[in-house]
Protein backbone atom coordinates (compact mmCIF):
# COMPACT_ATOMS: atom_id res chain seq x y z
CA UNK A 1 0.00 0.00 0.00
CA UNK A 2 1.84 3.72 -0.88
CA UNK A 3 1.61 6.19 1.46
CA UNK A 4 -0.47 8.00 -0.14
CA UNK A 5 -3.24 4.66 -0.33
CA UNK A 6 -2.64 4.98 3.59
CA UNK A 7 -3.57 8.22 4.09
CA UNK A 8 -6.61 7.87 1.77
CA UNK A 9 -7.75 5.42 4.73
CA UNK A 10 -8.03 8.36 7.15
CA UNK A 11 -12.21 8.57 6.91
CA UNK A 12 -12.51 5.10 8.13
CA UNK A 13 -9.41 5.29 10.55
CA UNK A 14 -11.36 8.84 12.23
CA UNK A 15 -14.90 7.18 12.39
CA UNK A 16 -13.37 4.55 14.48
CA UNK A 17 -11.95 6.86 16.83
CA UNK A 18 -14.90 8.59 18.21
CA UNK A 19 -12.45 10.26 21.59
CA UNK A 20 -10.25 12.09 18.98
CA UNK A 21 -13.31 13.18 17.66
CA UNK A 22 -14.83 14.58 20.52
CA UNK A 23 -11.51 16.48 20.92
CA UNK A 24 -12.24 18.39 17.87
CA UNK A 25 -15.62 18.70 18.23
CA UNK A 26 -15.19 22.69 17.71
CA UNK A 27 -13.42 21.93 14.77
CA UNK A 28 -14.70 23.72 11.76
CA UNK A 29 -11.78 24.32 8.79
CA UNK A 30 -10.45 23.17 5.34
CA UNK A 31 -7.37 22.03 5.18
CA UNK A 32 -4.67 20.32 2.57
CA UNK A 33 -2.16 17.59 3.55
CA UNK A 34 0.59 16.94 1.17
CA UNK A 35 1.69 13.13 0.98
CA UNK A 36 5.08 13.83 -0.74
CA UNK A 37 3.31 14.90 -4.21
CA UNK A 38 0.21 13.72 -3.56
CA UNK A 39 -2.19 16.36 -1.96
CA UNK A 40 -5.31 15.66 0.04
CA UNK A 41 -8.08 18.28 0.40
CA UNK A 42 -9.28 17.99 3.97
CA UNK A 43 -13.11 19.22 4.94
CA UNK A 44 -13.61 18.36 8.85
CA UNK A 45 -16.61 19.78 10.74
CA UNK A 46 -17.46 19.02 13.84
CA UNK A 47 -14.30 17.10 14.50
CA UNK A 48 -15.41 14.55 11.70
CA UNK A 49 -14.00 14.38 8.18
CA UNK A 50 -17.02 15.82 5.92
CA UNK A 51 -14.99 15.15 2.69
CA UNK A 52 -11.97 13.80 1.75
CA UNK A 53 -10.41 14.71 -2.34
CA UNK A 54 -7.31 13.28 -3.01
CA UNK A 55 -5.65 14.70 -5.90
CA UNK A 56 -4.76 18.09 -7.22
CA UNK A 57 -7.95 20.59 -7.03
CA UNK A 58 -8.60 23.46 -9.52
CA UNK A 59 -8.83 26.73 -7.54
CA UNK A 60 -8.74 24.36 -4.31
CA UNK A 61 -9.01 26.63 -1.29
CA UNK A 62 -7.59 25.92 2.17
CA UNK A 63 -6.79 27.64 5.34
CA UNK A 64 -3.32 26.32 6.17
CA UNK A 65 -1.28 23.39 4.35
CA UNK A 66 0.81 20.68 5.98
CA UNK A 67 3.26 18.99 3.33
CA UNK A 68 6.07 16.44 4.00
CA UNK A 69 8.17 14.49 2.28
CA UNK A 70 7.11 10.93 1.47
CA UNK A 71 10.27 9.49 3.68
CA UNK A 72 8.92 11.88 6.23
CA UNK A 73 5.52 10.27 6.25
CA UNK A 74 6.80 6.83 6.19
CA UNK A 75 8.94 7.45 9.11
CA UNK A 76 6.13 8.85 11.10
CA UNK A 77 3.87 6.69 10.34
CA UNK A 78 6.22 3.71 11.57
CA UNK A 79 4.66 1.89 14.33
CA UNK A 80 7.22 3.31 16.89
CA UNK A 81 9.19 5.98 14.89
CA UNK A 82 12.78 6.48 15.34
CA UNK A 83 13.67 9.76 16.74
CA UNK A 84 13.16 12.63 15.20
CA UNK A 85 10.17 11.19 13.08
CA UNK A 86 7.97 10.86 15.82
CA UNK A 87 6.49 14.06 15.63
CA UNK A 88 5.04 16.89 13.56
CA UNK A 89 7.38 19.74 14.56
CA UNK A 90 10.25 17.17 14.52
CA UNK A 91 10.02 17.01 10.75
CA UNK A 92 9.67 20.34 10.27
CA UNK A 93 12.94 21.29 12.30
CA UNK A 94 14.59 18.56 10.19
CA UNK A 95 13.53 19.94 6.80
CA UNK A 96 10.90 17.03 5.99
CA UNK A 97 7.80 19.02 6.77
CA UNK A 98 6.50 22.52 6.48
CA UNK A 99 3.05 24.67 7.26
CA UNK A 100 1.92 27.57 5.77
CA UNK A 101 -1.41 29.60 5.77
CA UNK A 102 -3.68 30.28 8.64
CA UNK A 103 -2.33 28.66 11.12
CA UNK A 104 -4.99 29.42 13.53
CA UNK A 105 -7.14 26.61 13.15
CA UNK A 106 -4.32 24.12 13.43
CA UNK A 107 -2.57 25.69 16.78
CA UNK A 108 -6.43 25.98 18.18
CA UNK A 109 -6.26 22.16 17.68
CA UNK A 110 -3.43 21.13 17.28
CA UNK A 111 -2.86 17.65 19.51
CA UNK A 112 -5.94 16.87 17.49
CA UNK A 113 -4.02 17.27 14.35
CA UNK A 114 -1.16 15.92 15.57
CA UNK A 115 -3.32 12.89 16.39
CA UNK A 116 -5.65 13.04 13.14
CA UNK A 117 -2.19 12.72 11.03
CA UNK A 118 -0.93 9.89 12.76
CA UNK A 119 -3.41 8.05 12.41
CA UNK A 120 -2.37 6.18 9.24
CA UNK A 121 0.08 4.53 11.83
CA UNK A 122 -2.45 1.85 12.38
CA UNK A 123 -1.45 0.56 9.18
CA UNK A 124 1.91 -0.06 9.85
CA UNK B 1 7.30 13.29 51.17
CA UNK B 2 6.36 16.94 53.00
CA UNK B 3 5.38 20.50 51.11
CA UNK B 4 6.02 23.08 52.63
CA UNK B 5 6.33 27.29 52.00
CA UNK B 6 9.25 28.93 52.40
CA UNK B 7 9.57 33.20 52.68
CA UNK B 8 12.80 34.38 50.10
CA UNK B 9 14.00 37.89 48.70
CA UNK B 10 14.51 37.03 45.18
CA UNK B 11 16.84 40.25 44.38
CA UNK B 12 14.93 42.74 47.08
CA UNK B 13 11.20 41.04 46.68
CA UNK B 14 9.57 38.93 49.15
CA UNK B 15 8.59 35.83 47.61
CA UNK B 16 6.65 32.74 48.88
CA UNK B 17 7.77 29.61 47.67
CA UNK B 18 5.85 26.38 47.57
CA UNK B 19 8.28 23.30 47.85
CA UNK B 20 8.50 19.76 48.77
CA UNK B 21 11.46 17.77 50.23
CA UNK B 22 11.54 13.76 51.37
CA UNK B 23 14.81 12.17 52.93
CA UNK B 24 16.68 12.35 56.09
CA UNK B 25 17.40 16.01 56.66
CA UNK B 26 21.24 15.36 56.76
CA UNK B 27 20.79 13.65 53.82
CA UNK B 28 22.60 14.86 50.63
CA UNK B 29 20.83 18.26 49.88
CA UNK B 30 19.80 17.68 46.28
CA UNK B 31 17.67 20.15 44.61
CA UNK B 32 15.64 19.35 41.54
CA UNK B 33 14.48 22.17 39.02
CA UNK B 34 11.23 21.98 36.99
CA UNK B 35 11.19 22.42 33.46
CA UNK B 36 9.85 25.66 31.43
CA UNK B 37 5.66 26.13 31.82
CA UNK B 38 5.34 23.32 34.27
CA UNK B 39 5.92 22.69 38.52
CA UNK B 40 7.41 20.23 40.57
CA UNK B 41 5.14 17.81 40.43
CA UNK B 42 7.36 16.43 37.82
CA UNK B 43 9.79 15.25 40.46
CA UNK B 44 7.09 13.36 42.71
CA UNK B 45 8.31 10.21 41.55
CA UNK B 46 11.64 11.04 42.27
CA UNK B 47 10.75 12.50 45.81
CA UNK B 48 8.72 9.17 46.27
CA UNK B 49 11.88 6.65 45.54
CA UNK B 50 13.16 5.24 48.51
CA UNK B 51 16.21 4.47 47.59
CA UNK B 52 17.23 7.77 46.49
CA UNK B 53 15.89 9.37 49.78
CA UNK B 54 17.73 6.78 51.74
CA UNK B 55 20.77 9.08 51.15
CA UNK B 56 19.50 11.99 49.34
CA UNK B 57 17.43 15.07 50.86
CA UNK B 58 15.98 15.91 47.66
CA UNK B 59 13.85 19.38 47.47
CA UNK B 60 11.77 20.22 44.43
CA UNK B 61 10.67 23.87 44.67
CA UNK B 62 7.72 25.61 41.58
CA UNK B 63 9.55 28.66 40.92
CA UNK B 64 7.89 31.64 41.31
CA UNK B 65 4.38 32.15 39.12
CA UNK B 66 4.46 28.61 39.03
CA UNK B 67 2.31 25.75 40.65
CA UNK B 68 1.92 27.16 43.93
CA UNK B 69 4.70 29.70 44.10
CA UNK B 70 2.07 32.24 43.33
CA UNK B 71 3.96 35.70 41.62
CA UNK B 72 5.05 38.01 43.87
CA UNK B 73 2.67 40.87 44.82
CA UNK B 74 2.21 43.40 41.96
CA UNK B 75 2.66 40.96 39.14
CA UNK B 76 -1.05 41.96 37.09
CA UNK B 77 0.93 45.26 36.31
CA UNK B 78 4.20 43.16 34.69
CA UNK B 79 4.71 40.44 31.92
CA UNK B 80 6.59 37.86 33.33
CA UNK B 81 9.92 37.33 32.15
CA UNK B 82 12.60 34.62 32.87
CA UNK B 83 16.21 35.97 33.11
CA UNK B 84 19.80 34.05 33.70
CA UNK B 85 19.82 37.21 36.51
CA UNK B 86 16.53 36.22 38.51
CA UNK B 87 16.60 32.80 37.59
CA UNK B 88 19.84 32.22 39.31
CA UNK B 89 18.89 33.84 41.71
CA UNK B 90 16.06 32.34 42.72
CA UNK B 91 17.76 29.36 43.24
CA UNK B 92 20.45 30.62 45.57
CA UNK B 93 17.91 32.35 47.49
CA UNK B 94 16.16 28.66 48.20
CA UNK B 95 19.28 27.30 49.03
CA UNK B 96 20.57 29.91 51.34
CA UNK B 97 16.84 30.41 52.64
CA UNK B 98 16.82 26.11 53.26
CA UNK B 99 20.89 26.73 54.68
CA UNK B 100 21.56 23.86 52.17
CA UNK B 101 25.73 22.48 52.54
CA UNK B 102 26.99 22.51 48.95
CA UNK B 103 23.91 20.93 47.40
CA UNK B 104 23.90 19.07 44.47
CA UNK B 105 21.10 20.58 41.50
CA UNK B 106 19.49 18.85 38.87
CA UNK B 107 17.60 20.69 36.54
CA UNK B 108 15.82 19.93 33.64
CA UNK B 109 15.14 21.90 30.15
CA UNK B 110 15.49 25.48 31.41
CA UNK B 111 16.59 23.73 34.42
CA UNK B 112 19.47 21.66 33.01
CA UNK B 113 20.34 25.70 31.05
CA UNK B 114 20.70 27.03 33.97
CA UNK B 115 22.81 24.24 35.67
CA UNK B 116 25.12 25.09 33.27
CA UNK B 117 24.91 28.74 34.37
CA UNK B 118 25.53 27.83 38.20
CA UNK B 119 28.43 25.71 36.54
CA UNK B 120 29.84 28.49 34.98
CA UNK B 121 29.56 30.95 37.70
CA UNK B 122 28.88 29.60 41.11
CA UNK B 123 30.50 26.47 40.73
CA UNK B 124 32.30 26.48 44.18
CA UNK B 125 28.55 26.55 45.92
CA UNK B 126 27.71 23.13 44.56
CA UNK B 127 29.16 19.80 44.90
CA UNK B 128 27.30 18.33 41.91
CA UNK B 129 25.63 19.72 39.03
CA UNK B 130 23.14 17.48 36.73
CA UNK B 131 21.77 18.80 33.72
CA UNK B 132 18.88 16.80 31.92
CA UNK B 133 18.02 18.04 28.59
CA UNK B 134 21.07 20.70 28.62
CA UNK B 135 22.72 22.31 25.86
CA UNK B 136 24.32 25.58 25.19
CA UNK B 137 22.20 26.64 22.47
CA UNK B 138 19.36 24.85 20.59
CA UNK B 139 17.73 25.89 17.45
CA UNK B 140 13.92 27.17 18.12
CA UNK B 141 10.98 25.18 16.25
CA UNK B 142 7.82 27.35 16.76
CA UNK B 143 7.37 31.17 17.17
CA UNK B 144 6.18 31.79 20.71
CA UNK B 145 4.09 33.92 20.50
CA UNK B 146 1.59 31.32 19.65
CA UNK B 147 1.76 30.98 23.35
CA UNK B 148 -0.21 33.54 24.99
CA UNK B 149 -2.96 34.60 22.90
CA UNK B 150 -6.62 35.42 23.40
CA UNK B 151 -7.94 33.14 20.13
CA UNK B 152 -5.82 30.23 21.41
CA UNK B 153 -6.29 28.23 24.52
CA UNK B 154 -2.68 28.67 26.16
CA UNK B 155 -3.14 25.33 28.24
CA UNK B 156 -3.99 23.49 25.50
CA UNK B 157 -1.17 24.61 23.17
CA UNK B 158 1.47 24.67 25.59
CA UNK B 159 0.80 21.20 26.20
CA UNK B 160 0.00 19.83 22.67
CA UNK B 161 3.41 21.58 21.34
CA UNK B 162 5.29 19.92 23.77
CA UNK B 163 3.44 16.45 23.62
CA UNK B 164 5.61 15.51 20.75
CA UNK B 165 8.95 15.95 23.29
CA UNK B 166 7.59 12.70 24.66
CA UNK B 167 9.31 9.48 23.71
CA UNK B 168 6.49 7.30 22.24
CA UNK B 169 7.29 4.37 24.54
CA UNK B 170 6.63 6.60 27.61
CA UNK B 171 3.63 5.06 29.59
CA UNK B 172 0.11 6.97 28.47
CA UNK B 173 -0.39 8.06 32.11
CA UNK B 174 2.85 9.18 32.36
CA UNK B 175 2.33 11.06 29.20
CA UNK B 176 -0.99 12.43 29.77
CA UNK B 177 0.42 13.59 33.76
CA UNK B 178 3.18 15.21 32.32
CA UNK B 179 0.70 17.13 29.46
CA UNK B 180 -1.68 18.20 32.41
CA UNK B 181 0.57 20.07 34.23
CA UNK B 182 1.41 22.24 31.05
CA UNK B 183 -2.12 22.87 30.92
CA UNK B 184 -2.35 23.87 34.47
CA UNK B 185 0.35 27.37 33.70
CA UNK B 186 -0.26 30.54 33.72
CA UNK B 187 -1.01 32.75 31.15
CA UNK B 188 2.33 33.84 29.31
CA UNK B 189 4.30 31.70 32.10
CA UNK B 190 5.89 29.06 29.50
CA UNK B 191 6.26 31.88 27.08
CA UNK B 192 8.35 34.12 29.69
CA UNK B 193 9.82 31.18 30.88
CA UNK B 194 10.98 30.61 27.01
CA UNK B 195 12.91 34.47 27.08
CA UNK B 196 15.56 32.88 29.24
CA UNK B 197 15.57 29.59 27.13
CA UNK B 198 16.06 31.37 23.79
CA UNK B 199 17.23 34.72 23.98
CA UNK B 200 19.30 35.21 27.39
CA UNK B 201 20.35 31.91 28.07
CA UNK B 202 22.20 31.55 24.75
CA UNK B 203 25.88 30.05 26.33
CA UNK B 204 27.61 29.02 23.13
CA UNK B 205 31.06 29.86 23.85
CA UNK B 206 30.32 30.03 27.58
CA UNK B 207 30.19 26.61 28.67
CA UNK B 208 34.08 26.27 27.54
CA UNK B 209 34.85 28.21 30.91
CA UNK B 210 33.26 25.41 33.15
CA UNK B 211 35.64 23.73 35.22
CA UNK B 212 34.64 20.24 36.49
CA UNK B 213 37.07 19.99 38.90
CA UNK B 214 35.74 22.43 40.54
CA UNK B 215 32.10 21.01 40.79
CA UNK B 216 31.51 17.75 38.69
CA UNK B 217 29.17 17.66 35.94
CA UNK B 218 27.00 15.28 34.44
CA UNK B 219 24.56 16.20 30.73
CA UNK B 220 22.00 13.42 30.65
CA UNK B 221 19.77 13.54 27.23
CA UNK B 222 16.77 11.59 25.77
CA UNK B 223 16.96 10.42 22.61
CA UNK B 224 13.48 11.31 21.62
CA UNK B 225 14.02 15.19 22.56
CA UNK B 226 13.58 17.26 19.75
CA UNK B 227 14.42 20.47 21.72
CA UNK B 228 17.25 19.67 23.37
CA UNK B 229 18.75 16.57 20.37
CA UNK B 230 21.25 14.38 21.59
CA UNK B 231 23.69 16.05 19.19
CA UNK B 232 23.27 19.52 21.18
CA UNK B 233 24.20 17.57 24.03
CA UNK B 234 27.22 16.12 22.28
CA UNK B 235 28.27 19.15 20.97
CA UNK B 236 28.04 20.84 24.41
CA UNK B 237 29.79 18.00 26.36
CA UNK B 238 32.54 18.13 23.52
CA UNK B 239 33.71 21.56 24.75
CA UNK B 240 33.46 21.25 28.17
CA UNK B 241 36.70 18.95 29.71
CA UNK B 242 35.99 16.17 32.18
CA UNK B 243 31.56 16.75 32.08
CA UNK B 244 30.19 13.56 31.84
CA UNK B 245 27.53 12.31 29.02
CA UNK B 246 24.55 10.16 29.05
CA UNK B 247 22.11 9.57 26.03
CA UNK B 248 19.47 8.00 27.49
CA UNK B 249 17.54 5.18 25.14
CA UNK B 250 13.45 5.48 25.20
CA UNK B 251 13.04 9.01 26.86
CA UNK B 252 12.38 12.19 25.75
CA UNK B 253 12.65 15.92 27.41
CA UNK B 254 10.95 15.27 30.49
CA UNK B 255 12.30 11.86 31.60
CA UNK B 256 11.62 11.84 35.71
CA UNK B 257 8.11 12.76 34.58
CA UNK B 258 7.31 10.82 31.81
CA UNK B 259 8.94 7.96 32.28
CA UNK B 260 10.27 7.53 36.01
CA UNK B 261 10.74 4.04 35.85
CA UNK B 262 13.20 3.91 32.94
CA UNK B 263 14.90 7.51 33.96
CA UNK B 264 15.28 5.43 37.47
CA UNK B 265 17.76 3.66 35.19
CA UNK B 266 19.94 6.76 34.62
CA UNK B 267 20.30 8.62 37.47
CA UNK B 268 20.77 5.92 40.01
CA UNK B 269 24.58 5.38 38.65
CA UNK B 270 24.89 9.17 38.73
CA UNK B 271 23.21 10.06 42.20
CA UNK B 272 26.01 6.73 43.06
CA UNK B 273 28.97 8.84 42.26
CA UNK B 274 27.90 11.95 43.66
CA UNK B 275 27.68 10.23 46.95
Amino acid sequence: MSLADRFACLPALLAADRDLIRRGRWLEVECRIEIGAEPFFLVLRGGALARLDRGPKLMGSTAFTFRATDEAWLQHWKRVPEPGWHDLFALTKRGAASMEGDLRPLLQNLQYFKDLLALPREKA
Amino acid sequence: MIGRYVHVDIDGVPHRLYFEEAGPTDGIPLVCLHTAGADSRQFRHLLADAEITRRFRVLAFDMPWHGKSTPPDGWERSEYRLTTQSYTAAIRAFCKAMELDKPAVMGCSIGGRIVLNLAIAHAREFRALIALEAADFQQPWYDTAWLHRPDVHGGEVCAALISGLIAPQSPPARRHETLWMYMQGGPGVFKGDLYFYRVDGDLREKVKGIDTTACPLYLLTGEYDFSCTAEDTRRTVAQIPGAQLQIMKELGHFPMSENPAKFREYILPVLAKIS
